[in-house]
């Protein structure tokens, strides 16, 4: 039995230590927010944060996240997370959205380092993160209103 | 076992405002045909369609609450249509937008079927709107015409007297108003209208307006289902082992060590495969790993991707179908000052939307189905899963999802996915919920592919370099030919959709003939975002632009004269010359401008693309489009749909391939398929051509364009003229 904190709630889990985060929230705890797209971290469907940092779920071990909290696109808070948020919906980002978890979770992280992002930084942050619908231009245009709500 | 049953049922309650539209027992069997193609075109948006009776019952529910629910009989994979087909409806309702709401329809071809695809329910061919567009209106002026006639009585006042905004209705003479929702179980005791007159243009205020999507809320907090996302009460997840190469059947399943992995709870063999059960993915995944399964491949496909081409690259010099000719297009040629010759090749291209294939299916204790899925093709999804469990069709209930992408793939003529599923839940008695996920490597292995296909094209010009003939082989799997689209599509043995784009091209030719080849490798293929226009876009509007250079013609000049009779096509490609500042002086060496204009499913597209091709890699840096869709029924979201057709596009203008070795498919990741990335993402403005024409769609006529602009934007940088795809960049080194 592992003890899990995700998005400020603690769970008691009883899985193999080698099983990825990502499966340990979509099937044991039921948090469906957090999307499989690739299972080899080339895709960034499945960031979440611990303890603010984004990472790609599907390649964190259960048995290696120990204390540190767990963050999903369904917990997530704060003014940065709230600054995203108003700017995803304002642009109409989204299309299919099964991506946008994760994107807002890499912009997030990125945007708690760096509040003035300039579009290389952007790139720099956002390249991990695949949409298949294409909806960068809108992403890179929510990341910047979100920098300027956040100003 | 997981104990979730969070899901709220999708099928819409009935016991809201307008009634219950009937439940219709479908008696379609797998082996039905449809309309004949050109019947059931004219039909989408036509003059039959305005000419049918309102349905208010079947596409919208106001609650007591004021919440108006407009029912979708399409799938919402990302194109937008939810908001869309809302939005026709809520403007003729006169709905306060803040209060409206959508609910997927369930299964019910008599209601729901999509009028471009005969007799069927199912969302393709960017017919969303365009097929639904007299319909709702209907739907939605019927609805408000039989709110007044409530407020009329209960106020005893003329109901031409009362006035609807908002959501509002209002009489003003007598200073009284009140909420849709304060007559809405009144006003479903109204006789329906059959013919409710709709607005005039000038009164719509939702149609053609800023309307924010309805989906942008659950998808920003994680809260939007998709079917992956379906959790049924005692649920059991299932990965199958299929066979590595397509035809491949189960020899010998050794499952011991399957069934050893923790969270392993059975293995069953299936028609396409081996299905490990479990009571997780994860678990279910390493009991897949742990299989050894002998696969028979007799009867499979054993060829590698270049041995196929290296078949079409000879086939093409050979005559095949005729798909359409005029005059005669071989003398004109000989006789011409000059002749031009290209060859343009494609590759398989893999869907690979970001939501794998999945789909649940789960028994009820009366022997009936429920189905969780990205449901694309309701009426033959339902037909296949209930031949598939021994059922009729009135016992199988479908309950679509938000899609994570599809691009074509989730609408598949065999229901493959579904009657995977379908095929798990008979192997296990139904006892409990199945939800099938293919992994990444299940999806992108799985077949289906955009068709392999060869051009080989010739054109004569004469001594003032005006086109005198055109000759135009295709090579490639039809993806029509054994499907129950046959007869719809494929005549003589042409499968229409492998020249669309071609055969019916706007250019004025004076003598032509189109050919086609149908190969019958085991590779199975299908519609790809833009089907058949994914190839010919690009041999037609690249060898366009060689014919304008060889006649030294400014290509846009040249295209203009050839377009004579095709004024929507002619105007987009203005438009968008005109936004790009076409015919500037040329800037930096490396860099270049290139143009495409192609008509698809109805819409007129044109982009410019600018470009800087150097050290063998190109980058593109803005793309201006502009694009008659008719009526723009949500601005913004064409000009999403628009902009990503760029993205979603670019990955397979620049390197997307899908190979077989000895039969195996080697690319199974996005590692080996790399989509598109921010980094690569150029500049996108879109133009909109204001129009009063009635609306076609926009899902998929944005991505044709964009590899011929890039191709013709390359030519003009490099002065190489680069023509198969996925572009071959080694050619460019030191450009």
């Amino acid at each position: 039995m592992q003890k899990l904190t995700v998005d400020g709630v603690t769970h008691e889990v009883e899985a193999d230590p080698d099983v990825p985060l990502l499966w340990v929230l979509r099937d044991r705890l039921d948090m469906t927010g957090t999307k499989y797209g690739c299972g080899i971290a080339q895709c960034g469907a499945c960031t979440v944060h611990l303890d603010g940092q984004p990472v790609r779920s599907c390649q964190t071990r259960l048995g290696d996240i120990g204390t540190a909290q767990v963050t999903t696109i369904a917990g997530v808070s704060g003014p940065v997370a709230e600054a995203v948020r108003t700017a995803w919906r304002s642009l109409d980002v989204v299309q299919c959205g099964y991506c946008q978890s994760g994107q807002m979770m890499s912009a997030i992280g990125l945007l708690s380092g760096t509040p003035k992002p300039t579009d290389a930084d952007i790139d720099g942050a956002m390249d991990g993160n695949v949409c298949r619908c294409g909806t960068y231009q809108r992403i890179r245009a929510a990341i910047h209103e979100a920098s300027r709500i956040l100003a | 076992m997981l104990k979730v049953a969070r899901n709220p049922d999708p099928v819409p309650s009935r016991r809201a405002f307008l009634g219950g539209a009937a439940v219709a027992s479908g008696a379609l069997v797998i082996g039905f045909t449809l309309a004949p193609a050109r019947q059931a075109r004219a039909a989408a948006g036509g003059p039959d369609l305005a000419a049918m009776p309102a349905q208010p019952n079947a596409f919208v529910r106001i609650a007591a609450d004021d919440t108006v629910t407009v029912v979708i009989k399409h799938l919402d994979m990302g194109q937008g249509n939810t908001t869309g087909l809302a939005t026709i409806l809520a403007d003729e309702l006169d709905a306060d937008w803040s209060t409206v709401r959508t609910s997927f329809a369930p299964a019910d071809a008599a209601l729901y079927n999509n009028f471009a695809f005969g007799p069927v329910q199912g969302t393709g061919g960017s017919t969303a709107i365009a097929n639904s567009w007299y319909q709702l209106r209907k739907a939605g002026a019927a609805a408000r015409a039989m709110l007044v006639a409530a407020a009329a009585e209960r106020w005893t006042v003329p109901a031409a007297e009362i006035t609807v905004e908002t959501g509002t209705l209002r009489h003003a003479a007598s200073n009284r108003q009140g909420r849709f929702g304060a007559f809405a179980e009144a006003a479903a005791a109204q006789p329906v209208p059959a013919e409710p007159k709709l607005k005039d243009p000038s009164q719509w205020r939702l149609i053609g307006a800023k309307v924010g999507r309805l989906d942008s809320l659950s998808k920003t907090d994680g809260s939007a289902l998709y079917s992956l996302d379906i959790r049924r009460p005692g649920q059991v997840t299932a990965v199958v082992a299929h066979a590595p190469r397509f035809g491949g059947v189960v020899k010998q399943v050794d499952d011991r060590a399957a069934r050893a992995v923790t969270g392993v709870l059975d293995v069953v063999t299936i028609p396409t495969g081996v299905a490990v059960i479990a009571r997780d993915t994860w678990s279910a995944m390493k009991g897949r790993e742990a299989l050894t399964v002998t696969w028979d491949d007799r009867a499979a496909e054993t060829r590698s991707s270049d041995a196929l081409m290296a078949e079409y690259r000879e086939r093409v010099k050979t005559p095949g179908l005729v798909a359409a000719q005029r005059g005669d297009a071989a003398g004109a040629i000989a006789g011409s000052a000059q002749v031009l010759e290209a060859e343009f090749t494609f590759p398989y291209l893999a869907h690979a939307a970001m939501e794998p294939l999945n789909a649940t299916i789960e028994r009820a204790a009366d022997g009936t189905y429920d189905v969780f899925a990205g449901c694309q093709l309701q009426t033959i999804e339902q037909a296949v899963v209930a031949a598939t469990l021994g059922v009729t069709t009135d016992k199988v209930r479908l309950h679509t999802q938000w899609a994570g992408g599809s691009f074509g793939r989730r609408a598949t003529p065999s229901a493959d996915y579904f009657a995977e599923t379908a095929a798990i839940v008979k192997a296990t008695g139904g006892k409990a919920p199945v939800h099938l996920v293919w992994t990444r490597e299940d999806d992108m292995a799985g077949g289906f592919y955009r068709p392999m296909v060869v051009h080989r094209m010739r054109a004569g010009l004469d001594a003032k370099g005006a086109i005198t003939g055109w000759e135009h082989r295709v090579v490639g799997k039809s993806i029509m030919i054994g499907t129950a689209f046959e007869t719809m599509l494929v005549k003589d043995g042409v499968d229409a959709t492998s020249v669309e784009g071609a055969s019916d091209t706007p250019y004025a030719l004076p003598a032509y003939r189109f050919e086609v080849h149908n190969t019958r490798e085991g590779v199975p293929v299908l519609w790809w975002r833009s089907v058949g226009h994914t190839h010919t876009a690009q041999a037609m509007e690249v060898f366009i632009d060689e014919l304008a250079h060889a006649a030294k013609v400014d290509p846009v000049a040249y295209r203009l004269g050839l377009l004579k009779a095709a004024p929507r096509l002619s105007a987009t490609l203005t438009l968008a010359a005109e936004k790009a500042g076409w015919g500037g002086n040329a800037s930096e060496k490396g860099r270049g401008v290139g143009v495409a204009a192609h008509e698809s499913f109805g819409s007129y597209v044109a982009m410019v693309a600018d470009v800087t091709a150097k050290d063998g890699k190109v980058k593109v840096n803005r793309i201006v489009a502009a694009v008659d869709v008719g009526i723009a029924v949500n601005p913004d979201i064409i000009r999403a749909q628009v902009e990503g057709a760029v993205g979603f596009a670019l990955s397979s203008v620049l390197r997307n391939r899908i190979t077989l070795k000895d039969g195996v498919v080697q690319e199974k990741n996005f590692d080996a398929y790399e989509p598109t990335r921010m980094s690569e993402m150029p500049v996108v403005e879109v133009h909109i051509v204001p129009s009063g024409a009635a609306p076609t769609g926009i899902g998929e006529p944005g991505v044709p364009v964009l590899a011929p602009a890039i191709s013709n934007a390359v030519f003009a940088a490099t002065g190489q003229r680069l023509r198969s795809l996925p572009l071959d960049l080694s050619g460019l080194k030191g450009a």
